[in-house]
């Protein structure tokens, strides 16, 4: 694989972010450096002697004359000890580094390594000399953050048997184990990230990935390793789902990528994680987070880059046998910076002037999620969640159905929701999840055994709600027969307790599988009630209006909320009684 | 410097030229009219074999005879303090009779990204005195938030209100001002430049002015002029600077000129497909850095087409900003100033700089309230149009109700009529206090008890 002939040329064109140099030996995908600066680049076309090159970085000033250089590598990211709690651009390179080097302003032309090559990590292994170890093979473990980082033998290794192995305090690129045929090991291998890294088996995603978010665990579930889309227009809760999502989920890895969005975001993600911590270890949740931040007016061509770079860390801490989830917000500026560049190209454009493989683009992407059994015999999963921006909030563009082609959930954001501050606003009508089957039995044993009935009957009050919705608004509520009236409030019940979850509260940020099935039986504990009480003879408005009812929605603001859940119960039992006696 | 006559093209605002040494991308480019008139453009696309330049002016007189002088260099502008004060022209020449601006720096105008890692939140209230802005989208230091608004609507009223208002309540410091318009017209500078000298707020305003009759390319680089400057103010000098762009539409206009120009492939209704990103490196250009004492806060105006709300220009727009204040034509018609539609509202950095330690504890949860009482109410009314009021139930005819209070007694307020936040909040308990307690299902009960008038009557009573 080594380059051949020459890897030097020169500069002949610069249209922005695509230049276009001559008398280069190049391969497509190519890492090159690009000018007397040295800008990072990668080879995305090669037409006889023009070789076509996407720049990471700020193009201004660079002239036709300029040397170009091929590295004869692909564009791979650093993986080892160090990942955790970084911050990183579209290309790996530690935004914190960047700032020590050039200031507030992200200024071009400066390179950094994505992991330390000078801090010190305590290794310990987990193997000895005489072992036999393969591809993915776990040989040692170094204590990175709150989570143990296993170090692995690169997938591209061949078996072999080990020679040396040493314990203690190495930077990841000195060698702590020799294997026989005299290869090193270090804590620190690179991976190309356009290449999905290999597993043994890709398995049946069956456990769900619990979120605290009661319309997601309740009515739309994702499991691990599955694949879900939350498309929506400008401001309707995309990020801030994508964030409890990166700090509720009970993944044991989260890798966030802010792909051509908002600075402020990502530094909100900074100064909020550290502080929160994760319901299930009470560590800071920084410290189980990497973030990718290729904000709105970074570099196109880096913005590209970015859910490849997430991705690959993804993998990577998956192949430890982690449960790792992905947030990609917004899977639509990875798309139009594709377009952006395909455009440059004068490539032939398809829909809408998206490249013609962009379908082809987003399925592998997607492909890359997966609950799996990794080389080293583990069990690990990437969940992926992509945030869609269609422009103008219309669902029948590119991005959105070539998407929903593809994942398994679907959490459509709606607009008039948003707009009446219904948070998360999840149209329940039109979002699916396709596996509410495989994760039933575990609801079942894990959640109760009527789980599964009380959620089929929500949705079913749900949707016969929003037929009623249209008669009403042809002849008003009071026009409708006493039965669907209750029908009407207990499905408004629902939409205003169950399903609206305030991400700002501090209580109802999170609310966990037990208080989920609680509250939703509530609820149904009171529809029978009053359809009960409906039967003998109470007057609608009476049914309708029981006081006891008026605590439930403050259930969700309350930490400990068992005792007074019980006392609204019982006092709505109360109540129904007298008045079906009266 | 070499001057080059090897123009092969002129096509719009673009030049070709050939036969040139190497030219740097985005460099800045003199065109020397035969009749010694000297013209800007900037490098779009370089070549051993041609060079595309965007001229910023006017192509009338420019032809095969006209000479191309390459600088050398990306477009800088000289920046220096004794620029408050000063009217400028959309590319940044003295337009008042004074002298040049003495440059104490020359920055490049295409400001790098600011790294997210040494950004600092944004989190200070700023009060504006308006009641849709402050207790339902509060906008904060630091913050971008346009208005949208349509043509013919009193956006600028509204912007210059603000301006005139915004204040950090327990802060002394005044903001500076950098307005930056786009081809507006006339009246409505005057309309701006009065007010400002009215007020005396052009003392500590630096003012761009690219008007409807100046060459439309020319607002390619205005907002990025305007942005420097207030960057400058904000991070070397330390200043909160309030930028105000207008109108982003015009700007985009010029945008979709230019690409029509270069035969690109245009993206959704003829604006070209890289308007994301371009809009992007304008709006992202706001925040509060780490360490410094400065802050740029982005009020940018534009008129959306057709008052579609969906067209790409407040699409692209509201994809990028923290929020979004939309001027409603229908409130307008009523009589109803400002007329803020608060549903397609949003503030999203308000959760940051509201509660307890900056506003008051109740502010998120009665914004709530208001918003889900009004949407409620506003539903209602297309249900009364068809079947009448007396179909409605009880409670519905008191959510009907709300709605009207809400916009005649909220929403609408007098153009120097300044509301301190707790004037606001207080309005907005008495307006929900219309409604039946029960129904007040987003606040949290010890927060009814304390600031519901019911509680606060009887308290008072009782003490
Ligand atoms: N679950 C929630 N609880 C409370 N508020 C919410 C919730 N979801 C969204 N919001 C409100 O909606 C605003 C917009 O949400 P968000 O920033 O997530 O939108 P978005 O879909 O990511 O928009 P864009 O595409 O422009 O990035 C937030 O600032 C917040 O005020
Ligand atoms: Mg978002």
């Amino acid at each position: 694989m080594e380059v051949k002939g020459n890897n030097k040329g020169t500069l002949k064109r610069i249209s922005g972010p695509v230049v276009t140099a001559v008398g280069l030996n190049a391969h497509m995908y190519d890492v090159v450096r690009v000018g007397n600066e040295q800008l990072m680049g990668e080879v995305i076309k090669i037409q006889r002697d023009n070789t076509i090159i996407q720049v990471y970085e700020d193009t201004s000033g660079i002239r036709p004359g300029e040397p170009v250089e091929n590295t004869g590598l692909s564009l791979a990211v650093e993986l080892g000890p160090g990942l955790l709690t970084s911050i990183y651009d579209g290309i790996q390179r530690p935004l914190e580094v960047l700032m020590e080097k050039m200031g507030d302003f992200i200024e071009r032309g400066v390179t950094a390594p994505g992991l330390s090559h000078e801090k010190k990590w305590d290794f310990v292994p987990t193997k000895q000399s005489g072992d036999r170890v393969g591809p993915g093979t776990i040989i040692g473990e170094v204590q990175e953050t709150n989570i143990m980082h296993r170090i692995l033998v690169p997938p591209n290794v061949n078996p072999g048997t080990i020679k040396e192995i040493k314990k203690g305090s190495f930077t990841v690129e000195e060698t702590v184990c020799v294997l026989e045929d005299g290869t090193e090991l270090q804590m620190m291998h690179k991976w190309p990230v356009r290449v999905p890294r290999p597993v043994t088996e890709k398995k049946n995603p069956d456990i769900p990935l619990i979120t605290g978010q009661r319309i997601l665990d309740g009515l739309f579930p994702i499991a691990k390793g599955g694949t879900a889309a939350i498309p929506g227009p400008f401001g309707s809760g995309k990020t801030v789902t994508q964030q409890a999502l990166a700090k509720w989920s009970d993944a044991e890895i989260v890798v966030y990528i802010g792909c051509g969005e908002r600075g402020n975001e990502m530094t909100e993600v900074l100064t909020e994680f550290p502080e929160l911590e994760d319901p299930k270890t009470g560590k800071p949740l920084m410290e189980r987070t990497v973030l990718i931040a290729n904000t709105s007016n970074m570099p196109v061509a880096a913005r590209e880059a970015s859910v490849y770079t997430g991705i690959t860390i993804a993998e990577y801490f998956r192949d430890m046998g982690y449960d790792v989830s992905l947030m990609a917000d917004s899977t639509s500026r990875w798309a139009e910076a594709m377009r952006e560049i395909s455009s440059r190209l004068e490539e032939m454009p398809g829909e809408e002037g998206y490249p013609a493989y962009l379908a082809a683009r987003l399925s592998e992407f997607y492909e890359r999620a997966g609950r799996v059994e990794a080389l080293n015999g583990k069990s690990g999963s990437v969940t992926v969640i992509g945030a869609v921006s269609p422009p103008g909030g219309d669902f029948s563009e590119p991005v959105t159905q070539n998407t929903l082609r593809i994942v398994k959930v679907f959490w459509a954001l709606d607009a008039k929701l948003s707009q009446r501050r219904h948070f998360p606003a999840i149209n329940w009508l039109d979002s699916y999840s396709l596996y509410l089957d495989t994760l039933h039995d575990w609801y079942d044993e894990n959640v109760s055994p009527d789980w599964n009935i009380v959620r089929s009957w929500a949705m079913e009050v749900l949707q016969k709600e929003a037929e009623l919705q249209e008669i009403v608004q042809l002849v008003g509520s009071d026009a409708l027969p006493d039965e669907e009236q209750v029908t009407i409030e207990v499905a408004r019940m629902l939409r205003e307790i169950f399903l609206q979850q305030n991400a700002f509260d501090p209580v109802d940020t999170f609310c966990d599988m037990q208080k989920q099935y609680d509250i939703l039986k509530t609820i149904r504990i009171f529809a029978d009630l009053a359809y009960g009480a409906q039967k003998v003879g109470v007057p609608t408005a009476q049914v309708i209006s029981i006081k006891a009812k008026n605590d439930l929605p403050q259930i969700k603001f309350t930490k400990d909320y068992k005792a007074d859940l019980e006392k609204i119960v019982a006092n709505m039992e109360a109540e129904f009684k007298a008045l079906r006696e009266a | 410097m070499k001057e080059y006559r090897t123009i092969t093209q002129v096509a719009g605002p673009l030049l070709f030229v050939e036969k040139t040494e190497p030219i740097g991308y985005g460099e800045l480019v003199n065109i020397v009219q035969s009749d010694g008139t000297m013209k800007r453009g900037q490098v779009l696309d370089t070549s051993d074999e041609v060079v595309v330049v965007q001229v910023f002016e006017d192509t009338r007189g420019i032809g095969r005879d006209s000479g191309i002088r390459f600088t050398g260099e990306t477009i800088k502008m000289p920046v220096g303090r004794d620029m408050l004060g000063r009217i400028l022209s959309g590319g940044g020449k003295p337009k008042d009779g004074g002298p040049d601006i003495v440059a104490e720096k020359r920055i490049d105008v295409i400001g790098a990204a600011i790294n997210p890692y040494a950004r600092s939140s944004p989190d200070q209230f700023i009060q504006t005195g308006i009641s849709t802005i402050d207790a339902t989208n509060t906008l904060v230091r630091g913050q971008k938030l346009p208005i949208f608004s349509g043509s013919g609507l009193p956006h600028n009223e509204i912007a210059l209100q603000i301006a005139r208002q915004a204040k950090v309540p327990g802060s002394d410091e005044e903001f500076a001002v950098v307005f930056a318009a786009m081809g507006i017209t006339k009246e409505e500078e005057n309309q701006f430049m009065a007010d400002f000298e009215r007020t005396g707020a052009l003392e500590h305003a630096v003012v761009f002015l690219n008007l409807a009759d100046d060459p439309a390319v020319e607002r390619i680089i205005t907002p990025r002029l305007a942005l420097t400057t207030a960057e400058y103010l904000a991070f070397e000098l330390g200043y909160h600077v309030l930028v105000i762009l207008t109108d982003m539409t015009n700007y985009c206009e010029a945008l979709r000129q230019i690409g029509a120009a270069r035969e690109e492939v245009p993206g959704r209704r003829g604006y070209p497909g890289y308007m994301y990103t371009d809009l992007a490196s304008i709006y992202e250009r706001a925040g509060i850095i780490k360490g410094k004492k400065g802050s740029v806060t982005q009020l940018s105006i534009l008129t959306m087409p057709g008052d579609d709300i969906t067209h790409p220009i407040p699409d692209l727009s509201g994809y990028i900003t923290e929020g979004q204040i939309v001027v409603n034509r229908e409130l307008h018609r009523k009589g109803i100033y400002p007329p803020i539609n608060v549903l397609p509202s949003l503030s999203r950095l308000m959760n940051l700089g509201i509660g307890e330690g900056y506003t008051r504890e109740d502010h998120k949860k009665v914004s709530d309230q208001l918003y889900a009482g009004y949407a409620e109410g506003n539903d209602l009314r297309g249900l009364v149009a068809i079947v009448g009021k007396d179909a409605l139930s009880e409670r519905d005819r008191l959510f009907l109700e709300f709605a009207d209070l809400f916009e005649n007694r909220f929403v609408r307020q007098g153009h120097d009529e300044d509301r301190s936040i707790q004037e606001s909040l207080d309005l907005g308990w008495e307006l929900l206090s219309t409604l039946p307690e029960e129904q007040l299902v987003r606040i949290d009960r010890d927060l009814i008890h304390k600031y519901h008038p019911k509680y606060r009557k009887a308290a008072k009573q009782e003490a």
